[in-house]
């Protein structure tokens, strides 16, 4: 069997490869994409616990992971709307070109 | 079992018992004689083949069918030169559509070109699995087989978006993108009316559903959901938004040969076509299939000394409605506009699935009173809540001449 | 199940890798699908079986759409011509990420957690719709609020301005 040590390795290189994405790429929508690889890695932690240390509560790990994709859905579609919003004054989606508010 | 005792025992089976369980019977008998690990492997590559053949079969007769009606509505014959009657004319239809040329756009994304059709078949193919053919003729009975059916079939509109990216042309681009909004404006009413269903009969398990919906009033009418004021309202709204999200015909504006040259299947040709063909025509049996199960009692007999009948005919019986529904509609009505489109669905089928979720609360909290009254205030409070909704809320704009706003 | 694992595992790796290298946009959304449909099939493996679905309703069905809308509305961003894809300072973020995904994967290793129980735990549906309206319906009806609140202020956040009014 599968241990849960194995899930949680995996859970952080996916943690690492979004944290990677989101800071050093260049798009505003890729940085969304990273923070989307982010919230799937927290998932999969709270499912891994859930499946192998269930606790008092037996159902806490899913319902958490529920709640969390409900809120990462708000949270791509209000992150898009800026961009979108962004978009329309600057003309672009490069995150190093929105610069007007420095010195 | 020996095989002596499977060759004599296979006619008692065939005479005595019902024929659903024979079905069943039959291939547990073959899985039986398996070593160990291999009968759940053996059980369920028996299993996907049969629905590969069953639905194979279907897609063939349905495009006969198809083209048959519609000649007959439009006054023309149909195709006839093929095989007596032109019953053949699918087979001919497959070899042309194998050995036509595979044309892809020099400036398409090969990969994604490639994959679009796949990624469109492939969930069509897995919501097959949750549907109840017959009485024990499920290939899985999950615990939550509604929201798996809703969440593969989500995957098609992802499949429409690459189709329409990848062959980088402007009317397939427009194509996928009217096919995605229409897609997703049409799969909240459609969410929305089965989750009455869902409500009163407290499992999103497809199987038990069915099972729900077994026995009869009165002994002659079927206790099929869409008998009672909620289910048919939600049977109404359901089959406008499956027809909606199957892209037949009056919504088939993404593919609108006369406007946008087919959309997102314009870069298509030879046997991808007919992928795409497949699984459109796949799409629109498995939500038949869901329709039935959820509102037109599943494979249950339509009258109670009908039961004799085997399950899976009855399924496959109303199966056959649907598509003759479907072929009808597309014979006899106009293609609507983009914006009816949207307005209907946001302003006509969203509220009238809202309220019926409200009236299928009233239903279930009013169970002792007598059902003839209760059907009447619950089906009065449907049509005149909408009503009243309609008239003073989405008052449309009065009538007057078109405006174009993009083309002077 | 042990082969099922690693198989997952590697989609879910390669995916997230490739949907964070790749230059066209269209492409590492197609990525981050298949890692996110992996990861939903990861957590039908741990016996998660609604949260498995609602994970491909909501990315596959709404997240991967909503992505792609705002790629096509962002014309010029869907092609990432000839020049750079990371930020200047990308060295820094990538070294970051590889500290912080090191110190975690250390201290996972490191950590002397009990095995755990074998069977997986029951969720069934019915179970989950009773939590959720008990004891979880406070929660519930907040993510509505939230939920209600996203959609209102997306819409006119993504309005163009002359038409705010």
């Amino acid at each position: 069997m599968i241990p849960l040590k194995a899930y949680l390795v995996l859970s952080a290189l996916l943690f690492g490869i979004g944290l990677a994405g989101a800071l050093s790429r260049r798009n505003a929508i890729m940085v969304l994409i990273g923070i989307e690889l982010m919230l799937n890695a927290a998932n999969l932690n709270f499912i891994a616990f859930w499946r192998f240390h269930p606790g008092t509560e037996p159902l806490a790990g899913v319902m958490f992971v529920l709640f969390s994709i409900a809120i990462a859905a708000g949270e791509a579609a209000v992150g898009l709307a800026l961009i979108i919003a962004i978009y329309r004054h600057y003309k672009t989606t490069n995150l190093d070109r929105m610069d007007s508010l420095k010195g | 079992m020996t095989f002596m005792a499977m060759i004599t025992c296979l006619p008692h089976m065939l005479l005595l018992a019902n024929p659903d369980e024979w079905l069943v019977r039959l291939k547990q008998t073959i899985v039986h004689w398996l070593p160990g690990p291999w009968q759940f492997v053996i059980s369920s590559l028996i299993t996907i083949a049969v629905l590969i053949a069953v639905f194979g079969a279907l897609f063939a007769v349905a495009t006969l069918i198809e083209r048959k009606g519609l000649g007959r509505i439009q006054n023309r014959p149909g195709p006839n030169r093929v095989g007596p009657y032109g019953v053949l004319q699918p087979m001919a239809d497959a070899v042309k559509m194998l050995i036509k040329e595979d044309v892809v756009p020099r400036a398409a994304d090969r990969v994604v070109h490639f994959l679009a059709p796949l990624v469109l078949v492939a969930p069509v193919m897995l919501a097959f699995s949750v549907i109840p053919y017959g009485q024990g003729l499920v290939p899985i009975n999950l615990d939550a087989g509604v929201l798996f059916f809703f969440a593969v079939g989500a995957a098609s509109e992802l499949a429409v978006f690459m189709a329409g990216w990848s062959g980088h042309n402007k009317y397939s681009l427009l194509g996928a993108m009217r096919a995605i909004a229409q897609m997703i404006s049409y799969e909240i009413p459609l969410v929305l009316s089965t989750v009455t269903v869902v409500m009163m009969v407290g499992s999103l398990s497809l199987v038990q559903i069915v099972a729900a919906q077994g026995g009869y009033w009165w002994g002659v009418i079927p206790r099929w959901n869409i008998f009672a004021p909620w289910g048919l309202a939600g049977f109404v709204v359901f089959m406008i938004a499956a027809i909606a999200e199957s892209n037949r015909s009056p919504f088939d504006l993404p593919e609108g040969e006369s406007e946008i040259i087919a959309g997102f299947l314009t870069e298509y040709s030879g046997f991808k076509y007919a992928v795409f063909f497949m699984g459109e025509y796949f799409g629109m049996f498995a939500i038949s299939g869901l329709a039935i199960t959820l509102f037109l009692g599943g494979w249950h007999a339509p009258l109670p000394y009908l039961g004799w009948v085997p399950s899976f005919l009855w399924f496959f019986g109303k199966l056959f409605i649907f598509l003759f529904v479907f072929i009808w509609l597309r014979g006899t009505l106009p293609r609507l506009r983009m914006d009816q489109l949207m307005n209907y669905a946001w302003k006509c089928l969203l509220p009238l699935a809202l309220i019926n979720i409200g009236v299928a609360v009233i239903w279930r909290f009013t169970a002792g009173w007598p059902g003839p009254l209760r059907w009447l205030v619950c089906a009065l409070l449907i049509v005149l809540a909408f009503v009243w909704l309609e008239k003073t809320w989405m008052k449309s704009r009065e009538l007057k001449p078109r405006t174009y706003h993009y083309a002077s | 199940m042990q082969a099922a694992f690693f198989i997952i595992a590697a989609l879910i790796v390669i995916g997230g890798l490739a949907a964070m290298l790749v230059r066209k946009l269209v492409h590492a959304v197609l990525w981050l699908m298949v890692t996110l449909a992996s990861l939903a099939a990861l957590f039908l493996l741990l016996g998660a079986q609604f949260v498995g679905f609602a994970q491909i309703l909501v990315y596959v069905g709404a997240v991967a759409i909503l992505i792609v809308f705002a790629i096509l509305l962002t014309r010029n961003s869907e092609w990432a011509k000839a020049g750079r894809l990371a930020s200047p300072s990308w060295l820094v973020g990538v070294g970051i990420a590889g500290l912080a995904t090191g110190c975690l994967i250390a201290s996972i290793l490191a950590s002397s957690i009990p095995p755990g129980v074998p069977v997986p735990p029951a969720a069934s549906v019915a179970d989950i719709g009773q939590k959720l309206m008990t004891e979880y319906v406070l929660p519930l009806e907040a993510v509505g609020l939230l939920l209600t609140a996203a959609m209102i202020g997306a819409v006119i956040i993504a309005m163009p301005e002359d038409k705010r009014g």
